[in-house]
């Protein structure tokens, strides 16, 4: 369904990635976001320049960088839930600076948020309802007329469910989401942004807070993403999760996009190894050394 | 001291036109602060401006005013509301929620005090505001105006009662209004927008219309309540839009409990019954000389700081009000 508008320019997914040079820049065969010369300045402080970076369709890229980089006011930006003070960018071919946010998630763009934004005081259904667009019970008068929504609204519903079964959250359905801990409320989110059937999820920190058993699942539902021929870029500290599932890594710091390739070599790259992962950090299979090394690749 | 007539002033004043009054304008701040989490601290100012929209379209030309049919003096009433909320609205939305809040107090105020000055003094009455509007209102009415009408030991005044009837009408209308918006997806929409904003834009949601909308739709409802009091009183002043005619509303939507449809109207008909048992005690202390000497040239404050304290009182231990769910007010916002 969401293949049939790629661009045919080349390849579309993880396929269209195999054999690319690992160069900042370079360029993709099935870009979905291309952002060019973007620079966002706090006072004095430049958070984000980007001179040119585009993301393949249909794939997982992951975002990383050391604390600071500048990864979720990138993500801030490409979302227009900040305005750069240079710079254009573009989604799916159209441009997107000055367009206001819910605007963009209307275009199939939906992010998440490092601290997570459940609707505390709504339950888990509600806040799954809310996410379906074009909903024409959201008019001020319509609302008023019950024949005019209640279809769509059982409709809205039926995806609801399907979706918290797949995200094994049914049983929580009638709960106030506020009530969930700090991991179902990730799932929430990302269930949530489902709703709106996007082409592009942008994940900020999906596993920050989150227990091992249920990392397992999330990290299986974000490939289940890619599957459904959705296209994910996200942002992590978690390094097995970013060398499990990504198929392009993009590395920040300082604001500056440092290098991009595949795991592999991003895993390789010197550079990338020095400013983020510490340069001891292949030395944590050494066995006298264990869990104990420091400077290996922990989130801080 | 005469309790029976205590009792007596307290009922009648429990479902009394200022009840009524307050309820409706409470009813508008339960849509502002209960569902959309909006700080309006200005309902007074929506009330105003219905109250002298009515007054200054209906009151013949002698009195200032346009001599229209009260129906014009309505709409005008409730177009005011409306473009007060859409001049208040659309810069003061883009601010956080406390500024909105100094925004909405500092607009109140300044609507008041412009009704009092003396430049347009033709036009709004001054200090003595605008009366005699309301003769086509109580022409209309189904019950003799000076006659009282008595159950047992309580009694209304025809006038009073023409008063109530539409004004619990009006309750009932506005009542109805939010139950038929707030199961609808619009309000899922404008409660999302409560619990967070940006979650509901990153969902594909205007934050801005949906909050927009909310001012319009509680400001037309403060109007309604500013009418019914003008009505009442065949008299629009400045002075009946202070803060504390806010304040009031707003407790009567803690007291019932904020995002409940029936709060608002039990809340304000609980809090006239205490404010008014308090008047007539005090008033009755006063009368047999049992207040202490320090306290009897203040005797007309000590409702409202008995009522402060019991409202302190309900905050701490009662959050929810009365038809809230202690579960959900205790959630984090997180």
């Amino acid at each position: 369904m969401l293949a049939s508008s790629a661009s045919p320019v080349g390849a579309t997914g993880p396929a269209g990635l195999i054999g690319i040079e690992g160069r900042v820049g370079v360029s993709k065969p099935d870009p979905i976001v291309v952002a060019d010369g973007i620079v966002r300045r706090f006072g004095g402080v430049t958070a984000v320049s980007v001179d040119h970076l585009e993301f393949q369709r249909g794939a997982i890229t992951a975002l990383i960088g050391p604390n600071g980089a500048g990864k979720t006011t990138f993500f801030n930006l490409l979302s227009c839930f900040d305005q750069p003070q240079e710079g254009s960018w573009s989604f799916n071919g159209t441009p997107l600076r000055g367009v206001a946010p819910h605007k963009v998630a209307r275009m199939g763009l939906i992010r998440t948020f490092q601290l997570t934004k459940v609707l505390s005081k709504m339950t888990v259904l509600e806040n799954m309802r809310l996410g379906a667009t074009g909903q024409r019970g959201e008019r001020f008068f319509a609302g008023f007329a019950r024949s005019l929504w209640s279809r769509q609204e059982q409709e809205i519903t039926g995806r609801a469910d399907e979706l918290l079964e797949r995200f094994k959250m049914h049983h929580m359905r009638e709960q106030f989401a506020g009530q969930m801990s700090g991991g179902q409320r990730k799932l929430l989110e990302m269930a949530r942004a489902l709703m709106t059937s996007p082409e592009l999820v942008m994940l900020d920190e999906p596993m920050a807070g989150v227990n091992p058993a249920l990392k397992q699942s999330l990290l299986g539902h974000v490939k289940s993403l890619r599957d459904e021929g959705r296209t994910v870029i996200f942002v992590e500290h978690d390094m097995d999760m970013v060398f499990d599932i990504s198929d392009w890594v993009v590395v920040m710091a300082e604001g500056r996009v440092i290098a991009e390739g595949t795991p592999e070599q991003i895993g390789q790259n010197q550079a990338v190894i020095d400013a983020y992962l510490g340069t001891n950090h292949d030395k944590e299979l050494d066995g006298d050394m264990g869990n104990t090394t420091p400077g290996g690749p922990s989130d801080e | 001291m005469n309790w029976t007539s205590i009792l007596i002033a307290t009922v009648s004043a429990s479902i009394g036109p200022l009840a009524v009054a307050n309820i409706l304008a409470a009813q508008g701040l339960n849509i502002h602060y209960g569902y959309a989490g909006l700080f309006n601290f200005g309902q007074a100012g929506f009330m105003a401006v219905g109250a002298y929209g009515v007054a200054i379209t209906c009151a013949s030309s002698e009195a200032g005013g346009y001599g229209a049919p009260l129906w014009a003096g309505v709409c005008v009433a409730i177009l005011a509301a409306v473009v007060l909320a859409l001049l208040m609205g659309l810069p003061a939305l883009r601010l956080r929620g406390d500024y909105l809040a100094i925004v909405t107090i500092a607009t109140s105020e300044i609507i008041r005090l412009m009704l009092r000055s003396e430049a347009i003094s033709d036009f709004a009455g001054g200090n003595s505001g605008v009366n005699g509007f309301a003769n086509d209102f109580f022409a209309a009415s189904w019950f003799t105006n000076g006659k009282r009408f008595e159950w047992g030991p309580f009694s209304y005044l025809g006038k009073d009662l023409w008063v109530m009837l539409i004004g619990w009408i009006v309750v009932a209308v506005f009542a109805l209004v939010t139950f038929f918006l707030m199961r609808s997806p619009w309000g899922r929409v404008l409660r999302s927008v409560r619990e967070n904003e940006d979650a509901a834009r990153s969902l594909g949601k205007n934050a801005q219309a949906f909050k927009l909308q909310a001012l319009v739709l509680g400001g037309v409802m403060g109007a309604g309540g500013g009418i019914m009091l003008a009505l009442f009183q065949n008299l629009a002043v400045p002075d009946d839009y202070v803060t504390r005619t806010t304040f009031i509303a707003y407790a009567a939507v803690i007291l019932g409990g904020a995002a409940r449809v029936g709060g608002p109207v039990i809340g304000g008909v609980i809090w006239y019954t205490a404010f008014q048992f308090m008047l007539s005690l005090t008033d009755e202390a006063k009368r047999n000389d049992l207040l202490p000497e320090s306290l009897a040239p203040n005797a007309a404050l000590l409702p409202f700081v008995f009522l402060g304290i019991a409202l302190m009182c309900l905050v701490i231990f009662r959050p929810q009000g009365i038809f809230g769910d202690r579960k959900e007010v205790e959630l984090d916002a997180r």
